[in-house]
């Protein structure tokens, strides 16, 4: 028996026909981010600046009954103030359910929520003055369970006036097949309820946002957010200005991971206050207003029964989920339908139903975290999988092998799944780990788990209904031989902006360094949706290619006739031009395009991507986690549980993702550490956590820990390259897919280390102690310990 | 009331008047226009704003700026050699180990700070050493990898030196 993993083995060198794409590429702005030169909001200013904060709630649940800015507004230094009466259109990135005002317009929902708005001279001033502001509130009763939720809808109790009914934010059904029948049918079923805890994202930039009037009425808004198209349309909305009046620009972010992924109280504020004051207007989040912004990830309860045949096949799964919202919508729509709709591979269901229902409740509004709405079934139903394959004999692996969907199908609700590469993934981390020779076999208190998942490379359908490009870019070339590469993509640290370049450089056959790159400011790149759900590298690498396809072409043509060669005969390939025709034969790409801006004018040229809209079911709600393509991940986690102090040491996370292709291995990596790390965070430390009056547990970074260099296992993160046949060089998401399996394939190892089924997150000393507890009371047995 | 503030920042001698609860962060962000430190959550949980004072990592966010005058405070925008990185600056680069890069100038100013004084360091070594900067972004995989390829660099360095 062996005891300890076999060593990481050099990754194989695979010879590929490009020069760029697989290549370990630098970013085109680390030298920026390493010299401190990376320019972030709150590293803007502009002169006569001011600056801006918000007052907020203090109460879970209240009416506002009056507002007084009078003393605050004659505090020396103030200079100006709104309230939620100066912006009373209210706002939603999901159209369907705009349930916010910009400030408190009759009522509070949370601990947290804006109140109203000052602009000051500097920071300090405008923070004393908000405790001028005379707010008179009527105290409502409040509702923080789901259960309170449901059990009382009354008016005074309803969190949220949009709501249709009580305080339900969405619910959703749907059955696919006769899952009733096949679970009666069943050698065996397993029927286990499952509680994931909130958490919240902790990107280390603090939101910021800066107003800038502008000539002629426009009014520029600097913003750390993910989406500034939807940053965009919404100010349009709430400040009632028409949208060619307002410019979003996003600087260099800090992080988001799907928590700059919509607007925010602050973003409006410093608009309508340069707007007001003719002065730009800077506002920063403490880190404490980042904790109430949340959007982070929704506490679930999930009951999961789900049936196998002897040899372990799946007959049928079935789910009933309750949400926790927080007092708003956000993407609540969708999340409440990513709770069922993807969790339908890399698995076959043969029958499957899923019931939903998100509620309100009176604390900050949960959002999109990276693997939005699968994170919390995933982790689940990959431990029911486990209780499954216990009962029948099986080993885990080989019950997910069974069960194992396969490429170019359609899943149980009519997802169209194209490259799989998941049986791959599901063999390196076994190989990895040792997993043959360990599993089962490791001494008590140590122990080896495994998990699987899937997620979206990019959603079919935008957040708003149009039959417009999802992705667009523009290229320009002149006869220095620079190519600009234009794009609303948001670069928030995944590497967006190199993505482009190198798609560009490849395609184009140019040298990396003859790209710029414009992003994500709206006076100047051609419309992207943004960065959230894993979509960035998929419709903006495709937007790319057919952009150079079309520039390209005159190129060619031109160079063609000035060698007297057919212009198919003519190719760009790694910062040179040259002919088949003629292997002597060659010029610079700036030569090149030189005869081709005299021969066709100025050069450019426009692409754009939108998706397949065929790939998915007709029944309502269908279209909701239907992707052009989907990613596979599979983990190993191993842990060494210390029975005394119930403390949970993860010594080391195997992942292997299926990307389709890694355009930067490097970035690659990078995505699945990182999502492996959130993943762990989620099983073992993070919980965003209130008080019985709703008030925030601890919003610091001192109360709510995230792991440091001391706390993290290893992450040996394996590549596996299915090659989609309609992504860009194949290439599939790699920043949300590698989060999924870590919660499950921690929860797993502890299982198999000490024989508790680990049900409720985090996994924290406590809970491990009382599990134990239980266990020895029931008086089983596990690897021959009482 | 204002009191002038005198520094040897990266190098130069700096001065400018500070109020006298102006955290040493605050004057180098907003007063001498040296952007690189972040303010990620103003009360010493990060490590985003370290910067090195008188050769000591110290975090910029929870010092008053009075209280360090006269000394010598190194950022991250000190940390080049002049037009070339430092070593640990470009295997960041290099490995990947800067993804949304917020955190970058506090944990280089920490890596730094560790490798000039121990370039053989292990990774327990930088584990210890790097464990005030909080990184969201990495799982600290890709930082450890930048520091322990910066460190050889360094020990070849000064093999070089040495030899010479």
């Amino acid at each position: 028996m062996s005891t300890t993993a076999p060593p990481k083995p050099e990754p194989a060198k695979v010879e590929t026909a490009f020069s760029v794409i697989g290549k370990r590429n630098r970013k085109i702005e680390g030298r920026r981010k390493v010299t401190g030169a990376a320019v972030y909001t709150d590293d803007l200013a502009f002169p006569r600046m001011l600056h801006a904060r918000i007052l907020r709630s203090p109460h879970a649940h209240a009416r506002i009954k009056s507002i007084d800015l009078t003393r605050a507004l004659a505090h020396p230094g103030v200079v100006a103030g709104c309230t939620g009466k100066d912006m009373p259109v209210p706002y939603g990135i999901i159209p369907w359910t705009r349930d916010e005002y910009a400030l408190g317009l009759d009522k509070v929902a949370y601990v947290g929520d804006a109140v109203a708005c000052l602009a000051a001279t500097d920071e300090r001033t405008a923070a004393e003055a908000l405790a001028l502001i005379e707010v008179e509130y009527e105290v409502l009763p409040t509702v923080l369970t789901i259960e309170d939720a449901l059990a009382h809808d009354d008016e005074p109790h309803q969190v949220n006036p949009f709501a249709k009914k009580g305080n339900v934010s969405k619910h959703v059904g749907l059955t696919f097949g006769d899952v009733d029948g096949a679970l009666a049918a069943s050698d065996v079923t397993i029927e286990e309820t499952f509680e994931y805890a909130g958490s919240t994202h902790v990107p280390i930039e603090p939101h910021c946002a800066i107003g800038v009037p502008e000539l002629n009425g426009v009014i520029t808004v600097y913003s750390s957010t993910q989406v500034p198209h939807y940053l965009h349309r919404e100010l349009a909305r709430v400040l009632e200005m028409p949208a060619d009046r307002i410019r979003v620009i996003q600087p260099t972010v800090g992080g988001g991971f799907g928590g700059k992924s919509e607007p925010f109280d602050l973003e409006f504020c410093v608009a309508w206050l340069a707007r007001a004051t003719g002065r730009p207007v800077k506002l920063l989040y403490t880190r404490e207003e980042v904790f109430y912004a949340h959007r982070g990830r929704h506490p679930m309860r999930l009951t999961y029964k789900a049936g196998v045949s002897k040899d372990g096949a799946l007959t049928g799964v079935k789910s009933k989920i309750h949400i926790d919202g927080g007092a708003y919508s956000s993407f609540g729509l969708v999340t409440t339908y990513y709770s069922g709709q993807l969790l339908t591979a890399p698995y076959r269901f043969p029958t499957y139903e899923f019931d939903s229902t998100r509620v309100f409740t009176n604390k900050p509004c949960c959002g999109p975290k990276r693997g939005h709405g699968s994170v919390q079934p995933r982790f689940a139903f990959e431990c029911l999988l486990d209780m499954l394959a216990e009962k029948v004999g099986m080993d885990p692996i080989e019950i997910r092998r069974k069960n194992f969907i396969g490429d170019n199908t359609r899943t149980v609700n009519e997802l169209r799944v194209t490259s799989n590469g998941f049986l791959e993934c599901l063999s390196i981390v076994e190989r990895a780990s040792g997993w043959k020779e360990r599993f089962r076999k490791l001494p008590f208190g140590k122990g080896l788990g495994v998990a699987g998942s899937m997620y979206i490379s990019g959603t079919n359908y935008p957040i708003y209904p149009n039959d417009m490009p999802q992705s667009a870019v523009q290229i320009r070339v002149d006869r220095s031989g620079r190519v600009t590469v234009f794009c609303g993509a948001s670069d928030i640290g995944q590497g967006s902006d190199s993505l482009l370049a190198y798609v560009v450089a490849e395609e184009l056959g140019v040298e990396l360094e003859a790209i710029r790159v414009v992003a994500a400011d709206t006076d100047l790149t051609p419309v992207d949706m943004g960065a959230y759900s894993s979509r960035v590298t998929f419709m903006v690498g495709n937007a790319a290619i057919d952009a150079v396809k079309k520039l390209k072409k005159p190129i060619q043509q031109a160079v063609a006739e000035h060698w007297d060669v057919p212009a198919h005969s003519v190719w760009l390939a790694g910062g040179k031009v040259g002919t088949w025709d003629d292997p002597e034969k060659s010029m610079s790409p700036a030569e090149a395009f030189v005869l081709a801006e005299s021969k066709f004018g100025t050069l450019g040229s426009v692409g754009s991507y939108n998706t397949p809209k065929d790939v998915h079911g007709t029944y309502r709600g269908g279209t909701i986690g239907a992707s052009p393509a989907y990613s596979f991940t599979a983990h190993i986690a191993e842990v060494d549980v210390d029975v005394e102090t119930g403390m949970v040491d993860v010594k080391k996370i195997w992942l292997a993702h299926d990307c389709g292709r890694a355009i930067n291995p490097t970035l690659v990596e990078g995505q699945m550490d990182g999502s492996a790390y959130m993943g762990f965070a989620e099983a073992i430390m993070e919980e965003q956590a209130f008080k019985p009056t709703g008030l925030h547990d601890g919003p610091s970074l001192l109360d709510y820990k995230i792991p440091t260099s001391m706390d993290c296992p290893a992450f040996e993160s394996h590549i596996v390259e299915s090659v989609d046949a309609e992504g860009p060089y194949g290439a599939k998401e790699a920043g949300e897919g590698p989060l999924h399996p870590s919660v499950p394939a921690i929860a797993n190892a502890i299982h198999d280390a000490i024989g508790v089924r680990m049900t409720q997150l985090p996994f924290t000393p406590a809970k491990v102690l009382k599990a134990l507890r239980e266990k020895r009371t029931a008086g089983r047995a596990w690897k021959g310990v009482v | 009331m204002k009191q002038v503030l005198q520094l040897i920042v990266n190098g130069e001698p700096q001065s400018c008047a500070v109020e006298p609860e102006r955290t040493l962060l605050e004057a180098l962000r907003y007063d001498l226009g040296l952007t690189g430190s972040k303010q990620g959550c103003d009360k010493g949980d990060c490590g985003a704003c370290t910067v090195l004072v008188d050769g000591e990592p110290t975090l910029a966010c929870i010092t008053l700026a009075l209280s360090v005058d006269g000394q010598r405070v190194t950022t991250v925008e000190g940390l080049a050699r002049g037009p070339e990185l430092h070593p640990v600056q470009d295997t960041f680069d290099q490995y990947g180990a800067a993804q949304c890069g917020f955190c970058t100038p506090g944990m280089l100013v920490s890596a730094w700070a560790c490798l000039e004084q121990n370039p053989s360091a292990t990774v327990d070594d930088l584990k210890l050493a790097l464990s005030g900067n909080l990184c969201r972004c990495t799982g600290y995989t890709k930082i450890f990898e930048a520091c322990l390829k910066a460190g050889e660099r360094l020990k070849t360095e000064r093999e070089k030196a040495g030899a010479r």
